[in-house]
């Protein structure tokens, strides 16, 4: 069987993009900046190799997405604080580096002797907060947290997990249902952090990261300070991290604009070009994969009819709102989860491109003169989803639909309209696996399968795809799993949407995200503070 | 007038036992539960089903109200359903932000409204007068997120002099305190200075055309003493209807202020508490934002009984 090991330079994740390809594309959409200036924005670096200038500082990061119901159990983690948090105080079993691919964390090599088994090799130099040194033991207590009774979300991520067992104090040994290349990328899952064996204090942490909690109070803000030696390499160089938790984007601009914090999460495209003119401050832009979906419900009228999905997959025009809603900051869709740069997207897919004929083609064939739907949206469902409509809304008149905009309250939004409204909006975040992306939303046992898709035929070719080891063969079924959620499935996914982030050019080592955003949520460990 | 002012208090008790009752039953009434409101996008009936029983949502309502009455009576407002912690160290501190917020504000606002409300309604007619109303009718017309925006731009973002949120913590020396939240105050200054100050004037010139307050000028006595000796007393009822009422706004109304300067108070975690459907934190900051308008409209009622002589000796 196939020896799948980071050193050999295998590839395990398939999240990434290519780098070149993806600045330069950026390039031409800051086109208000220079090139060359919109380059260094970008990366977030004037020098590509520079180095730490020494450790030191205290990082302040103004950031959207904390409540004041916050709790540091991985197993609640739901939003960007918390999570950034944890991966501040813990450490990850696997971490997804900036191009996408599954690095070595505290599980620091890997290899799968069968399809259904992986052999993982725990990291023995590492010693937690409490001096107590890391071992098998922890890793499976922290994996078990998520298994069997449990609240936690990424239950549903492990489920293909059979056993998790010790081999000795540095080898586990985790047993699957069915075949997965990808299981170390599975992995990396942000809510699979490391704490020590039978831990229960949540109100404080002790992990392996690099820093140590000081101050935390949930919605408002959070310290930790530099926890002595870190085992991880080049990581950890500001003295302090401070979370200021401001979830009104505009008082996150200002406090930014006047020096109170260093970066700042989820920015808007107009918002962008305008910090770009000023010198003082950087944009780091991240295509991750995340994506706006109009779920039509494929066992309800009428939508169960695969003519009219795709009459309106053809009425909507993905290129003008890509430019009008995310002011270029995103990529058109084409109605399957994999964005373009993922190195399994599938580029002989036709692009489905605003065609209002071929809309009333698909119409007539149905047997429907005038469409008339109603699609129920919200801001909750992703920001700018009421513009989406809007603009559908007029595209589709010019193919015969009439789309009819229904504005839900963002307050309830994911209990009252999510899954129960027949044509509602959602969004995605993009997934470090194909898998990952298939499972949430396409394969029939989802339980977030929102458009109620059930192609058994698909969850075969799924299956097979997972468990294949040969690059090439496995890029053809994914493409195959593409082509068969974007011809047929109930998912209309206009566009790809980048995330944006901002800060003071005083914080270096700061990339472009392969995952969700600030570097995956592990900005406070990589970057440094020029004096 | 005891027994008058005893009625109030007793009648300020029940109007607050009504509301915990509406408050606790109202939102129960809320669509969706905790337990989906949690899970978000990654609700299953069957995770759906273990939050509700661990929370003893499964158990009736009134049931649920009687304890919870009890356990607030004794300052126990319970635990925080998405947090585990006890809701009153949650909540203890945030109240007390935002009563520190508000007293700022009020100590600035109420006595300048009123004075400047004062000087209005002796100079009628002037071109001071005439600013005034201008000023504040300007004021009153713009949103505070609106006026919070634009002196973040002015002092903080332009000029640097205040920083523009207004996070506290232990740490800070009561000097950075003062610079932290004086955007915030200064917002909610001008947010209620008007109401307060148009209400002081309009009630006095009412007063000075009744027939008692003619007599006192054919006496011979000057405008300040008239307005000051004689009107002033018999135009304090309303005066302090709208302070008390402003006050209140001062203590439950300024979430949007908080947000806009991320000023950790109460408003927030009742917002927060409420998109989580977390409950007890609800029906904690619910009652405590009742208790104090309740209180302060109670306290102004009797303040009016008390420095009104007509009220003061009922026929």
């Amino acid at each position: 069987m196939a020896l799948q090991s980071p050193k050999s330079g295998h590839v395990t994740s398939v999240g990434g993009l290519d780098r070149r390809r993806f600045l330069e594309g950026a390039v031409l959409v800051g086109g208000v900046a220079t090139a060359g200036g919109a380059l260094a924005a970008l990366t977030g670096c004037t020098v590509p190799d520079d180095t730490p200038a020494g450790p030191g500082g205290a990082l302040r990061l103004g950031m959207a997405g904390g409540s004041t119901s916050d709790v540091l159990d991985p197993r609640t983690f739901l939003d960007w604080v918390p999570i950034n948090i944890g991966y501040q105080l813990m450490n990850g079993l696997v971490e997804i580096d900036g191009e996408g691919t599954a690095r070595p964390e505290l599980l620091e090599d890997w290899e799968s002797p069968a399809v259904t088994e992986w052999i993982f090799k725990v990291r023995r130099d590492v010693l937690f907060h409490n001096g107590k040194s890391l071992d098998a033991d922890d890793v499976i207590y922290s994996i078990n947290l998520h298994r069997g009774d449990t609240r936690s979300p990424t239950k549903a991520v492990l489920e293909n997990v059979l056993e998790v067992r010790k081999l000795d104090a540095s080898r586990i040994k985790i047993t699957l249902a069915a075949g997965d290349a990808d299981l170390p990328a599975t992995l990396s899952d942000y809510r699979l952090l490391v704490v020590p064996d039978g831990f229960t204090d949540w109100a404080n942490p002790i992990g392996t990261g690099g820093y140590r909690l000081e101050n935390f109070e949930p919605g408002v803000r959070c310290i930790t300070r530099k926890a002595g030696q870190y085992w991880k390499p080049n990581a950890a160089h500001v003295e302090a991290i401070e979370i200021i938790v401001i979830n009104d984007p505009v008082a996150r601009v200002n406090a930014l604009i006047s020096g109170q914090v260093d970066v700042i999460n989820r920015i808007d495209g107009r918002t962008a070009n305008l910090m770009k003119r000023n010198a003082r401050f950087q944009v780091v832009r991240s295509q991750t994969g995340q994506y706006a979906v109009l779920a039509m419900n494929c066992e309800s009228d009428p939508y169960r009819n695969n003519d009219i999905r795709l009459a309106l997959k053809y009425a909507i025009d993905r290129a003008n709102i890509v430019k009008t809603v995310l002011n270029g900051y995103g990529t058109v869709g084409n109605d399957q989860p994999i964005p373009p740069g993922n190195r399994y997207f599938d580029a002989s897919l036709a692009p489905h491109a605003y065609d209002p004929d071929r809309a009333r083609f698909y119409l007539k064939k149905a047997g429907v003169e005038r469409l008339s739907v109603t699609l129920q949206a919200s801001e909750a469902a992703f920001s700018g989803a009421l513009d989406v409509g809007v603009l559908f809304q007029a595209a589709a008149a010019r193919a015969g639909i009439a789309l009819e905009v229904r504005r839900e309250p963002a307050d309830g939004y994911w209990t009252n309209v999510y899954q129960k409204a027949p044509f509602c909006a959602s969004y995605s975040d993009g997934r470090t696996t194909v898998e990952g992306a298939l499972s949430k939303a396409y394969r029939s046992t989802s339980s977030t399968n929102d458009t109620n898709w059930r192609r058994p035929a698909f969850d075969q070719l799924a299956n097979q795809a997972r468990a294949e080891t040969d690059p090439a063969r496995r890029r053809e079924l994914y493409g195959a799993c593409q082509q068969m959620i974007a011809e047929d499935g109930g998912a209309l996914i206009p566009m790809f949407m980048d995330h944006i982030e901002a800060g003071s050019q005083r914080v270096k080592g700061w990339r472009p995200s392969a995952i969700f955003d600030m570097m995956g949520q592990r900005l406070g460990e990589k970057v440094w503070l020029q004096s | 007038m005891t027994r008058l002012l005893a009625e109030r208090a007793a009648l300020g008790l029940l109007t607050l036992l009504a509301v915990s009752a509406l408050l606790f039953f109202g939102t129960n009434l809320l669509p969706g539960d905790v337990a989906s409101a949690l899970l978000g996008q990654e609700a299953t009936p069957e995770a759906l089903h273990n939050i509700r029983v661990a929370l003893g949502l499964d158990q009736p309502a009134w049931l649920r109200y009687l304890h919870w009455l009890g356990g607030a009576l004794h300052g126990d407002f319970g635990t925080s359903l998405t947090s585990a912690r006890s809701v009153g160290a949650q909540v203890l501190p945030r109240l007390g932000n935002t009563l520190v917020l508000a007293a700022l504000a009020a100590l600035v606002s109420v006595p300048l409204a009123v004075g400047l409300g004062l000087l209005s309604a002796m100079r009628e007619g002037g071109i001071l007068d005439r600013l005034i109303s201008m000023l504040s009718l300007v004021t009153i017309s713009v949103p505070e997120f609106f006026v919070g925006y634009v002196l973040t731009l002015v002092f903080a973002v332009q000029l640097g002099w205040l920083p523009s949120l207004a996070v506290m913590h232990g740490g800070m020396g009561f000097g950075e305190r003062l610079a932290a939240i004086a955007l915030p105050v200064a917002t909610l200054v001008i947010v209620v200075l008007a109401h307060m100050l148009r209400m002081t004037r309009s009630a006095l010139l009412s007063v000075m055309s009744a027939p008692y307050i003619e007599m006192a000028f054919l006496k011979g006595l000057p405008r300040s003493t008239v307005v000051l000796r004689h009107a002033l007393p018999n135009a304090a009822a309303p005066i302090i209807a709208v302070v008390a009422l402003n006050l209140g706004y001062l203590v439950v109304g300024v979430v949007v202020v908080e947000a806009v300067f991320v000023y950790p108070g109460a408003g927030q975690l009742m917002v927060d508490a409420v998109s989580k459907r977390d409950l007890p934190v609800v029906q904690a900051c619910g009652l405590v934002f009742a208790a104090t308008y309740v209180g302060l409209n109670t306290m102004a009622d009797m303040l009016a009984i008390i420095v009104n002589p007509r009220l003061r000796r009922p026929r």
